[in-house]
């Protein structure tokens, strides 16, 4: 078809969110290519978490539009109410990206084999015999076949976000999504995550990295957003963003931050 | 010592009584305290507030009275009214009970799971059916197992109010050895009989408890 364009992976367009009477998300517009990372900055309370986790459908939105690979997953009417694709479809459209929190989440009752081949089992219906090889594959991508029948519990908390990853990877996805993967994690232990996302992009894969690492940022990102107050206020290529911010309030930020 | 098991036939037939009331009891109970749970935290309002309600009523009024309900009075309420006979009538009546207290350890221990659970499930592309059985169930048995062994050695000497109903479970057979012979012994003997079905009770969730503690929340 000649005439078709490459659509982006994820298209958001002026997404509006509040809670109660707070708006977390004044109009917020992004889109990511294939193969692009993506990594959003900015205070907290600026709403970069909220907006990822609006793309996945962990909150719901109040206006605007998301497409992800094209395919709509909400939209809104001429009213300014948005309506959601059927709950089915929502599944199905989210199961292209893969998210990994701040907190790790990982299933504390079961082993770290388990929590990876878990939901290719039980969503996408893959047998066991035929999971278990490529999880084996993801836990020694992430440094971790020593620990495969150990409990998270048993765990530093850098080496449950890479189970962490791995379970998410363990899906296929075309997109992943990092909600400050290092946020609560002990400084000393940041790099062997840093360093797993980084072979990701080596990779490309298509990511989408909300952090506090600026450092991280400049290395690993194409692209950076700076998020303040709802909104996206600056985003650029990531080297020419950090070395020349045009906003004054991405140059208070930026600051504060080194 | 030949008196003492001379009345064993008897209070062990008086146990099978307990017995056969306990377990059915569980068996009911335990699936319909779950029912009750879940929709307990339903999102829909008018649900969640019946059972609610349900909750209310069955902590709030006593287990013989219920009984005593149900097999008296429940005949001559219209359309439901039904005519049962008397162990039927007491099974009816406590797994109503004990599915309502069983139906809030259920809820504390679901909702004690963490938001992230289900979030990271949901973000895996689990199904709310699924995220319930495969993620949030499993961890929530962990964590009610103190709680319900609290409850179900509570029902082992609850099924005594059954003697209201002229039943002759383990304690009735005692009492009817004890008028007969004018001796206390029996009730010493069913003491020793309701104890070691504690026993048993306590050294299976004590396993129970051991085994679900290979893994820290």
């Amino acid at each position: 078809m000649p005439f078709t364009t490459i659509k982006p992976m994820i298209d958001a367009r002026d997404v509006y969110k509040h809670f109660g009477g707070l708006e977390v998300l004044r109009g917020v517009s992004l889109s990511i290519s294939k193969g692009e990372v993506i990594a959003i900055i900015g205070p907290s309370g600026s709403g970069k978490s909220t907006f990822l986790r609006c793309l996945n459908h962990l909150e719901t939105i109040d206006r605007g539009h998301i497409e992800i690979e094209g395919e709509l997953l909400v939209e809104t009417d001429e009213h300014g109410k948005s309506h959601y694709v059927a709950d089915a479809e929502i599944r199905r459209i989210c199961r292209k990206m893969g998210m990994v929190f701040q907190q790790f989440n990982l299933f504390p009752h079961m082993t770290v084999i388990q929590n990876i081949i878990e939901a290719p089992m039980i969503v996408k219906g893959i047998p066991r015999q035929e999971i278990l090889p490529r999880a084996e594959v993801l836990l020694e991508k992430v440094g971790l076949t020593a620990k495969r029948n150990n409990y998270p519990s048993q765990l530093s908390g850098g080496q449950k976000q890479r189970v962490a990853i791995a379970r998410a990877l363990a899906m296929e996805p075309d997109i992943m999504l990092f909600d400050e993967p290092t946020s609560a994690l002990d400084p000393e232990l940041t790099g062997e995550v840093l360093r797993t996302i980084h072979a990701l992009a080596e990779e490309h894969m298509t990511m989408l990295v909300v952090t506090h690492e600026m450092a991280f940022a400049r290395e690993v990102a194409n692209k950076v957003c700076f998020m303040d107050q709802g909104e996206i206020v600056e985003s650029g290529e990531a080297k020419a963003f950090f070395a020349s911010p045009n906003h004054e309030r991405t140059k208070i930020f930026l600051k504060n931050m080194l | 010592m030949d008196y003492i098991l001379n009345m064993l036939g008897p209070l062990w037939q008086g146990a099978t009584v307990t017995l056969k009331l306990f377990f059915i009891t569980l068996v009911l109970s335990l699936p319909l305290g779950l029912i009750l749970a879940l929709l307990r935290i339903s999102r829909f309002r008018a649900v969640s507030t019946s059972v609610n309600g349900y909750i209310w009523l069955m902590r709030g009024t006593p287990l013989m009275l219920q009984m005593l309900f149900i097999y008296f009075a429940l005949p001559f309420v219209p359309v439901i009214g039904v005519k049962l006979p008397d162990f039927p009538a007491a099974i009816v009546a406590f797994a109503l009970n004990y599915a309502a207290y069983f139906a809030e350890i259920f809820r504390a221990g679901i909702q004690s799971i963490s938001k992230g659970q289900y979030e990271s499930a949901k973000a895996l592309g689990f199904t709310y059916a699924q995220t319930m059985r495969r993620v949030i169930m499993p961890q929530m048995i962990k964590r009610i197992l103190p709680p319900m062994s609290n409850e179900t050695i509570t029902l082992v000497k609850d099924t005594s109010l059954i003697y209201v109903l002229a039943l002759n479970d383990l304690l009735r057979a005692a009492r009817n050895i004890v008028q007969r012979d004018f001796t206390t012994t029996p009730f010493l003997v069913a003491a020793a009989f309701y104890l070691i079905m504690t026993l048993v009770l306590t050294w299976g969730f004590q396993r129970l408890e051991k085994r679900y503690a290979v893994y820290d929340d």
